[in-house]
């Protein structure tokens, strides 16, 4: 039996959940092999042979792998889908765009966002905003899987696995890339944070978020949102935690100004630590805080950036 | 053009989904139910273009209990012409099934443009609309936030990871929605007496042709492990030296 992990790559290096769903595939069981592919990808797929427990590395570097564009990346598996039992990628946004499109050519029915090995054919997944853990058992014949990088560590450093080359399937040209606006940013990425600051509502404007942001460079800390802080337009939608946002599970989690609506709390009641600053002490946020603090935000955040100066 | 949306009828988003005690599923008697939010952004994008002369048609998809009329009649209200039942009874349809029952209706009505929610908010799968576009060897737009057709393309932004994604794809495609592609109207009483108007077919899963049997069985379902109760502290100062000597994590 032999698993296939797709990475999730920026072309140098891998993407924080791709190191977990390698310790997903190590939990199924068998040899795995991990697909690099992209444009101008080389280095990545480096970095890919040396995670522990991965077997083999394919490199396939085309143009029409750049932006891991769906129909292009579907293809390209499907060309060696046939040799695997499992085929996982990250349940982010680049997992969740393509393995669906591979599931259907190969008529299998995907296992989305798993949180748990239980067998090789049987699975937890979070539904209703994990707020029920579903047992799931497949019965065809390869599993096409998304992993929840929360529900796994990341595997170690140590492997030397060899890397080879895999031939470019033609450019399915249904579609063109005209490229991407990635938000900058000098702070940790949101799924890769220690500790994650996240505004809300109560953040009352964009130019707010510097208080946030002050206490988060204090902590060395990634900052996030509430979807209506997005929809607000204080911060970009990149900063979203929660249902249809990112999934996180820092070693601590500040919530400031979220009230704690149940999509929110799907996407980071996982954390090791929560603390909530509202200013209404019925905020359903509460009922998952570790430390909670009623008070106006205004003026508990600078005190807080304060004290840990 | 024609546009086809699906709609699916879930757990109101804003209900507290409970578990049925003997762990087989979650309990839905006397839950409230809605239309799927991702499906109302479909719909509300397809009414859009409509209003704004891109658009001649729109037909509404629904697949499930008999119920699902209800959604499609609120889709009517919104703005679509008519409405499409596959009434499968109380089994799951899973979404490779849903896929290819979409597909097969996709293959009888001809739409240029077919727009999906990214995700049910009960299953939280997000396959179906990229499945479909995957069966009909179409291009796919999945989590979009904007789009402007030209003819016989569309450009599309799409929500990814690190910001945003721009593409251009050819018509006939898949879009699915994000949260960000617009805010949903309110259905008027009038429009609602409207819709009751409309035309609203019922189609068997088998006059498709499509096997809808699930490929997943759910082996049990439970409520995740709970948190353990926090503390309230009275101040800056006690959050800090819990962080610092309880929690020990700054
Ligand atoms: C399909 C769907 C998907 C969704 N997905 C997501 C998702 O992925 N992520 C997400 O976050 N949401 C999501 N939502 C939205 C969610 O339901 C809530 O609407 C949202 O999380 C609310 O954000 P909020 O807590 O910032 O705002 P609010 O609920 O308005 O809360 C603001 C809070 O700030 C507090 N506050 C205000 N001023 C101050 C002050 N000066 N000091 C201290 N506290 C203050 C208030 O007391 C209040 O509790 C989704 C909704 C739907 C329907
Ligand atoms: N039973 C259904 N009836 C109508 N549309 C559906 C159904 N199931 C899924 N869909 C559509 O497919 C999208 C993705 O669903 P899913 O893959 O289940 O998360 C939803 O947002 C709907 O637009």
């Amino acid at each position: 039996m032999s698993v296939l992990v797709i990475a999730e790559h920026d072309g140098k290096q891998l993407k924080p959940g791709t190191t977990n769903t390698v310790t997903a595939a190590a939990k199924i069981g068998g040899d795995i092999t991990v697909l690099v592919a992209g444009h101008q990808c080389a280095e990545a797929a480096q970095a890919a042979s040396k995670i522990a427990g991965v077997k083999k590395v394919l490199l396939a570097d085309a143009p029409q792998y750049a932006g891991a564009v769906a129909e292009n990346m579907a293809a390209l598996v499907l060309t060696i889908a046939g040799q695997y039992g499992h085929i996982l990628a990250p349940a982010t946004g680049f997992g969740k765009n393509f393995m669906p499109r591979l599931a259907a050519l190969l008529d299998v029915q995907q296992i989305s966002d798993i949180s748990a090995v239980v067998s090789a054919d049987t699975f937890v997944r979070p539904i209703y905003a994990g707020n029920v853990m579903a047992t799931v058992q497949s019965a065809d014949k390869v599993k096409v899987i998304t992993v929840r990088a929360t529900g796994f560590d990341a595997a170690a450093e140590g492997g030397s696995a060899a890397v080879e080359n895999l031939a470019a399937a033609p450019d399915a040209g249904l579609s063109k890339f005209n490229g991407q606006e990635l938000s900058k940013s000098d702070r940790p990425e949101l799924t890769a944070a220690r500790i994650i600051v996240s505004g809300g509502r109560g953040m009352g404007s964009g130019e707010n978020f510097k208080i946030l942001e002050a206490l988060a460079d204090k902590l060395g800390a990634a900052v996030g949102a509430s979807r209506a802080a997005v929809d607000s337009g204080f911060v970009p939608n990149d900063y979203q935690v929660g249902q249809t946002g990112k999934i996180v599970a820092p070693e601590l989690y500040i919530a400031i100004g979220i009230s704690g609506a149940i999509q929110h709390l799907a996407g980071m009641k996982d954390s090791k630590v929560i603390i909530a600053v509202n200013k209404d002490p019925e905020a359903p946020i509460f009922a998952v805080a570790d430390y909670w603090l009623v008070e106006d935000l205004f003026k508990a955040v600078p005190e807080l950036t304060q004290a840990l100066s | 053009m024609k546009v086809l949306v699906t709609v699916k009828r879930v757990i109101d988003p804003y209900v507290k989904v409970r578990v049925k005690s003997d762990g087989t599923g979650v309990e839905t008697a006397n839950v409230k139910m809605a239309m799927n939010p991702f499906c109302e952004i479909a719909v509300e994008q397809a009414v859009r273009m409509k209003e704004a002369g891109i658009v001649t048609e729109i037909v509404a998809v629904s697949i499930g209990a008999p119920q699902c009329q209800e959604t499609l009649r609120t889709a009517m209200a919104m703005g679509a012409d008519r409405g499409i039942l596959v009434e499968t009874g109380a089994a799951d349809v899973q979404p490779l099934a849903v896929a290819k029952l979409v597909k097969a209706i996709i293959d009888k009505e001809q739409p240029k443009l077919v727009i999906m929610g990214k995700q049910a908010i009960d299953d939280d799968s997000n396959q179906a609309g990229q499945m479909v576009s995957a069966l009909l060897g179409w291009p796919q737009s999945a989590f979009t936030s904007a789009i402007a057709v030209n003819g016989d393309s569309a450009d599309v932004t799409r929500e990814i990871d690190g910001g945003l994604e721009k593409l251009t794809i050819r018509l006939p495609a898949v879009v699915t929605t994000d949260l960000r592609l617009n805010e949903p109207r309110y259905v008027t009483l009038p429009n609602i007496m409207k819709a009751k108007k409309k035309p609203l077919e019922v189609l068997k899963p088998e006059a498709l042709g499509v096997d809808v049997a699930p490929r997943l069985k759910t082996l049990k379902v439970e409520e995740p492990p709970k948190r353990s109760a926090g503390v309230k502290v009275a101040d800056v100062a006690e959050l800090v030296a819990k962080l610092r000597n309880e929690a020990r994590v700054i």
